[in-house]
């Protein structure tokens, strides 16, 4: 399901003094199981962009095209399950969504929503719980008794029950230790490499863009300023320290090699591409090559 | 929601910005309750011309203020029709069983619309251009007297300045919430009055959760700097009266002065 900015625009609280500019003039399409990773920074409108992806904010002017539904600033509130749970969408800090007396009956509550059968969504509860790295023992737990990175596991799953095609993550690892950032990151890449699911992320670590994406959407104050493969991005460092954007920590290090005397055809982005061009570089020790 | 004017505070650094909160606050009451002393067309022109001015004062674009009638007008036009057709007393222009429009109707409704139109006028004005905070300051400084009587007046003011400062937080948060469940199929105000009930709960707890959490964090952040109560505490923003809260209280007097002149 591809979706598709025409020309849209969105103005917070438009029509009253206090009007300000959330989105301006964006055109570009999200394609059918690409990873699009979105960067820029704070209040540059990348959550504004994202709440249109499945139709919790209407456009003040201009199209977004969601699979065959067309969004513009008339359309009616009505008929839009079928979006939403098309488009999966965890926000920030979604831990904060959780309500339900058990961990079960909330990851249940979005299928149970779209007219999931009882029994079906429990069973995907289970399922999803396990998939998030969970215990299945969380699952009659409350949501509220659980530590704060579990609760955002649980909100995940809560999200990925609803079996949507399109994920769409807010800084879904703001505020998780190490671990569960890379459990996370790594959850996220093998649904999109297994089940096609399409990706859209929002994030602030350019290494998991590096690492993940296949596509890059750069915004500044409303604007769609760049966009391009994670490599087009990157090749500009200058560009991207002005936009108060960096590098990741593999290019950073690849850099520094660089001034040391190390040669690179391309700078690497990934720890493996960096691995793979220094290894023809270092001394070999006696006895380690033996051409 | 948004859409609200009255309750919105407009950063500026006009005349009327500049004034001591209590001096806002006093005067607004003040105007409010002579409005209600205006009885002829001249004596409202006379309240509609002070209004002006203390716009004009403002540097605020009247178009705030008309916004802020807007929400109000049904409430407005309810009571005016109420004066209308229940007024009796003056030529009798209409009439059909017990409801008549007559002479003193009107002007009754009349007057009735510019009061309304007075009073929110000047409250707009008054959160507009006054910080919220400020005004909480101003209602501690008002009631202070009342300690003597052991009300617990710093308290107070405490819950009314954290109440305060933290309904922009609770919106944004409401906000959030409802766009999280209905990302997750939650249909806000439409089905029956059991299905709206119900959509409520997703929203209504983690509300709760999260104002309790902000409770307990603001708790911990007071105890951690030394909060003991109110008493004996010095404040950041002291409140002084100065030459302009005097011309303030004088255009009061002035006004007044004319209002009874023009009056009946
Ligand atoms: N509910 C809102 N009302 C008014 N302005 C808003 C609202 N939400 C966001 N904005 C404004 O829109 C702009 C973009 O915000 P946002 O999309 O949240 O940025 P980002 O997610 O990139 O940090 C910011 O200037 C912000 O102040
Ligand atoms: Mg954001």
């Amino acid at each position: 399901m591809d979706i598709t900015f025409d020309h849209v625009s969105y103005t917070y609280q438009a029509g009253t003094p206090f009007a300000g500019e959330g989105l301006q003039d964006i055109s570009v399409t999200i394609h059918d199981g690409s990873y699009t990773a979105i960067i820029g920074h704070t209040g540059s409108g990348k959550s504004t962009l994202l709440q249109h992806l499945n139709a919790l904010l209407k456009p003040t002017s201009g199209t977004v095209t969601i699979g065959d539904r067309q969004i513009t600033s008339e359309t009616s509130n009505k008929n839009l399950k079928p979006l939403r749970q098309q488009v999966g969408m965890v926000f920030q800090f979604a831990e904060n969504q959780l309500f339900e007396q058990t961990v079960a009956r909330d990851i249940a509550f979005g299928p149970k929503n779209f007219g999931v059968p009882e029994a079906k969504a429990n069973a995907l509860a289970e399922q999803m719980v396990t998939l998030v790295g969970l215990p299945a023992s969380v699952l009659s737990q409350s949501p509220f008794d659980l530590s704060g990175g579990q609760m955002r596991r649980v909100a995940i799953a809560g999200v990925l029950a609803m079996q949507p095609s399109v994920l769409v993550l807010d800084e879904p690892t703001a505020g998780l230790d190490p671990a569960g950032r890379r459990d996370m990151m790594q959850l996220f890449a093998k649904l999109h490499r297994e089940q096609h699911l399409t990706v859209v992320l929002v994030t602030h670590q350019m290494d998991d863009v590096a690492d993940y994406a296949d596509h890059v959407l750069v915004m500044d104050h409303g604007r769609l300023v760049k966009t391009g493969t994670p490599r087009e991005i990157f090749a500009d460092p200058v560009w991207l320290t002005a936009n108060q954007l960096g590098l990741p920590k593999t290019t950073q290090m690849a850099m520094a090699l660089q001034r040391r005397g190390f040669k690179f055809a391309e700078l690497p982005l990934t720890t493996s591409a960096l691995a793979a061009a220094l290894l023809p570089q270092l001394p070999v020790k006696a006895g380690e090559r033996d051409e | 929601m948004n859409k609200l004017i009255i309750g919105r505070y407009l950063p500026g650094n006009s005349w009327v910005h500049q004034l001591d909160p209590r001096t806002k606050l006093l005067a607004s009451f003040y105007f409010i309750a002579i409005v209600f002393m205006a009885n002829t067309w001249l004596s409202y022109l006379v309240m509609f011309a002070g209004v002006m001015v203390m716009i004009a004062a403002s540097r605020i674009r009247i178009g705030f203020f008309l916004r802020g009638v807007r929400p109000m007008i049904w409430l407005i036009l309810f009571t005016v029709g109420l004066q209308i057709f229940f007024t009796t007393g003056g030529h009798v222009y209409w009439q059909w069983g017990w409801l008549h429009v007559t002479h003193y109707g009107l002007i009754n409704g009349a007057y009735i619309f510019c009061r309304f139109v007075l009073i929110i006028f000047v409250s707009t004005l008054l959160t507009l251009t006054t910080q919220p905070l400020s005004l909480a300051d101003a209602v501690e400084s008002l009631l202070r007297p009342l300690r003597y009587l052991h009300v617990p007046v710093t308290e107070l003011a405490l819950v009314l300045q954290i109440a305060l400062r933290f309904v922009p937080t609770l919106m944004d948060q409401t906000t959030k919430i409802m766009n999280a469940q209905r990302a997750r199929g939650v249909d806000f105000g439409t089905g029956g009055l059991f299905q709206q009930m119900k959509a409520v709960v997703p929203l209504l707890i983690p509300l709760f959760v999260d104002s309790f959490g902000i409770a307990e964090d603001l708790a911990t952040a007071m105890d951690a700097r030394g909060y003991r109560g109110g008493d004996g505490r010095s404040k950041f923003r002291v409140l002084a009266y100065h030459s302009r809260d005097w011309v303030a209280g004088g255009s009061m007097i002035v006004l007044t002065a004319l209002l009874l002149l023009t009056r009946r």
